[in-house]
């Protein structure tokens, strides 16, 4: 028996998105989901499963949707995850629930993601209920950053019971799915909105523009507002700079200013204040997910986007939709390339960047083989503006406000595996805070393994 | 929601608000700043505090207008409110790690800068309560620009107002009453904090450097998020690149990059005199407001 392929998802034109912020895929039709849906086998042994990281029962919301049972599949993913709309966007699923589906062997493997994607949206879009939670309990939790762990820990707790309060550092919730992905990957105001608010709806409170260590401490926050727990989830927001001459000249900027000013600032849309400065030509350096939003977003804003990168093509750490992607709108890919120095003119903007050419050597501790630089192969690209996208780190002003909370040499809060206690008693952290940048879901599986955990401790 | 109790001109073009936020004021200490974003599509403004009320929960702004945005901001009054109002941010004045003993036994000068006599004043009353009397230069272009001298006379040791045009106290620029003061008339400064104009700090700390006095100035940088993640603030300190909104803004004087610090701050310049392809105009530079 042959097996049939994916059936393809509708994208918007490359030629026309890349002057534009809608979003870049349109998702299933109800028809479409239904025939995709159709292709999983149901196995037994679901492989799928295991590689999700809070396990959503996968076969068991596509047997809904083979069956149109559009409302049952809302269920059943609500059971495991309050951010379907958004994992079903976001998610590598390729590296995850994708690459153990039995069909990927010989074939295409079912299009999870599009089709979790298309539940999350179905659910919005028609308005399915999802606010029921046990009685209340009357005790105070506090969820400290509104990311997709602190979302999800708040969303679990209040499920539990629990009286939640979400204490958000920005004016607006969502975190990184609010400041740092952009909109034609993941739309704010419909979905990161849309599901923010299902978590309000579960009688979660948030209160924006609280600084913990800064407006308020972890031990206020305790001893005086009886706060009973607390979740740490204010994720790794602290951007990473190379160190090389010329970083400070007007028109460099680290990917997470540049991203912010046009996604939290909305600097793109007609009205909104916060200027945003992108030259004609843009260099992005990095390789990953950031750094193909930076230079994606820069395109959009009318510039020619370059990708600058140390290693080649197989090392990029992003996802190879994303990769994909950008090249279809036009970004230029400069791989095995690594900056020395900007340059600036006598008033101190960017006029060009000095690089050197690589090339790959031995694997280095992290298995990727080592870039060394190739010499006298020195030459410098016309740019106007370099955006640095080199990676985050957590953000210190938590652990040095809060006496006894134990870091390790990369900042990250020490958590325990599986719980996410820390080092003081009742306080718990998870995600990119604890686990330095990575992913959206396994923030979410950290957010929701600590909400079990203190509903442990709580119940005692 | 944050809502203006208070509303009041100073000098033409500066005006003082007392806004409700009592998170922010049970934590404020001197030297820290707050961001406002007025409504959804404003930019997030940064301002130094310029004096907190615990009990009434307040805390005072003063504001210049000297971009739309704070053009814009003149235009709220009494009962009106801000959408986003958040702080403290950055760190408190360098003073209050000092013991009150090391404190007592020196000489503080304060230099006031138009606008920067706003976060000076609550600095000090700090040490005033403290039983440490500071001397205070302020600067203005001509006499109604002298703003909070009354304020500042009931907390301070002497209080030395200059004006660019003689119209009141010292005819000249506050380093020449500086010079003056240490050297025709024999006054001693072990520590000045200077907080105004950059291009004025600046000379204040090329002064000190000679006099040989410490010096501490507040820097007020672009920014957007004021809390380490944008890093758009970024100067140089002593050869290291530091973040104003997390590492200050209080720095030592004397080892700040002022040419570079002075260049980052027209890094949207342009887009407000000419609408320069593939840049977004930007309604007005923020900073600059302390």
């Amino acid at each position: 028996m042959s097996i049939k392929k994916r059936v393809p998802i509708a994208e918007q034109d490359p030629k026309v998105r890349a002057t534009n912020f809608e979003e870049v895929c349109q998702g299933y039709t109800e028809d479409e989901a239904v025939e995709e849906a159709s292709r999983c086998l149901n196995c037994k042994k679901p492989m799928c499963i295991t590689k999700c990281p809070v396990a959503i029962d996968i076969p068991g919301f596509i047997q809904h949707v083979k069956k149109r049972e559009f409302v049952e599949a809302v269920k059943v993913i609500d059971k495991y995850s309050t951010l379907p709309a958004v994992c079903g966007r976001v998610c590598p699923q390729e590296t995850q629930c994708e690459s153990k589906c039995i069909l990927g062997i010989k074939g295409d493997a079912v299009a999870i993601g599009k089709l979790e994607r298309f539940v999350g949206d179905y659910s919005r879009e028609h308005n399915v209920d999802l606010s029921e939670t046990k009685p209340k309990k009357g005790i105070k939790v506090a969820v400290i950053g509104s990311g997709p762990s602190g979302l999800t820990c708040a969303g679990e707790l209040a499920k539990d019971g629990y009286d939640v309060t979400i204490f958000e550092a920005l004016h607006e919730a969502g975190g990184v799915l609010i400041y740092g992905i952009p909109e034609f990957r993941l739309p704010k105001e419909t979905v990161v909105k849309h599901e923010v608010e299902n978590v309000v709806k579960l009688g979660v409170k948030i209160e924006t523009n609280v600084i913990i260590g800064r407006t308020v401490t972890i031990n206020q926050l305790m001893e005086e507002e009886d706060f009973k727990a607390i979740f740490i989830g204010s994720g790794a927001g602290l951007p990473m700079f190379m160190g090389i001459p010329g970083e400070n000249l007007n028109g460099v900027f680290s990917a997470n200013e540049f991203l912010t000013r046009n996604n939290l600032m909305k600097a793109f849309k007609e009205g909104y204040k916060t200027p945003i400065r992108v030259g004609k030509k843009v260099a992005v350096v990095g390789g990953g997910n950031v750094a193909m939003d930076a230079v994606r977003t820069s395109v959009r804003l009318g510039s020619e986007g370059h990708i600058v990168y140390r290693r080649s093509e197989s090392e990029l750490p992003a996802r190879a939709e994303e990769v994909h992607h950008a090249k279809e709108e036009g970004v230029i890919m400069d791989l095995l390339v690594n900056p020395l120095e900007i340059l600036g003119d006598a008033a101190g903007n960017v006029i060009g960047m000095k690089c050197i050419r690589m090339e790959l050597g031995e694997p280095d501790a992290s298995g990727r083989r080592r870039p060394v630089e190739l010499k006298g192969t020195e030459f410098t690209m016309d740019v106007d503006t370099v955006i640095m996208s080199l990676g985050t780190s957590p953000n210190p002003l938590i652990p040095l406000t809060t006496e006894g909370l134990d870091i390790n040499k990369k900042k990250c809060i020490i958590a325990e595996d599986g719980t996410g206690l820390t080092s003081i008693d009742n306080v718990y952290a998870g995600g990119d805070a604890v686990s330095g940048a990575a992913t959206v879901i396994l923030a979410m599986e950290a957010g929701k393994k600590a909400a079990k955990a203190i509903n442990e401790m709580l119940s005692k | 929601m944050y809502k203006i109790v208070e509303k009041r001109a100073l000098a033409p073009q500066i005006f003082l608000m007392d806004i409700e936020a009592p998170r922010v004021a049970k934590s404020a200490k001197a030297g820290q700043f707050v961001i406002i974003k007025m409504d959804e599509k404003g930019e997030r403004i940064p301002l130094t505090i310029s004096d907190f009320d615990v009990k009434r929960g307040t805390v005072t702004i003063v504001v210049q207008t000297i971009g739309c945005s704070t053009k814009e901001m003149e235009n709220y009054e009494v009962g009106d409110s801000f959408l986003d109002f958040v702080g403290p941010l950055g760190q408190a004045s360098e003073l209050m790690s000092e013991s009150i003993e090391e404190l007592k036994n020196k000489k503080i000068m304060f230099i006031a800068g138009g606008l920067g006599t706003a976060p000076v004043y609550p600095q000090v009353k700090w040490l005033n309560e403290q039983g440490v009397k500071a001397d205070v230069i302020i600067g203005a272009k001509a006499k109604e620009y002298v703003i909070m001298e009354e304020e500042m006379k009931s907390v301070a040791g002497t209080v030395y107002p200059c004006t660019d045009d003689g119209s009141y106290g010292y005819k000249g620029l506050v380093t020449n009453k500086l010079k003056e003061l240490v050297q025709n008339e024999g006054k001693k400064y072990d520590l000045v904090i200077a907080i105004g104009p950059m291009i004025m700090m600046k000379f204040v700390c090329k002064l000190t450097e000679e006099l040989g006095i410490t010096t501490i100035v507040s820097m007020n940088p672009i920014m957007v998020d004021g809390t380490g993640m944008c890093g758009g603030c970024r100067l140089t300190v002593d050869g290291e690149t530091k973040f104003a909104c997390v590492d200050g803004p209080e720095f030592d004087g004397h080892k700040v990059d002022f040419a570079e610090a002075m260049r980052r701050q027209t890094m949207y310049k342009s887009q407000e005199v000419s609408k320069t392809e593939g840049i977004k105009p930007g309604c007005g530079l923020v900073g600059g407001t302390k």
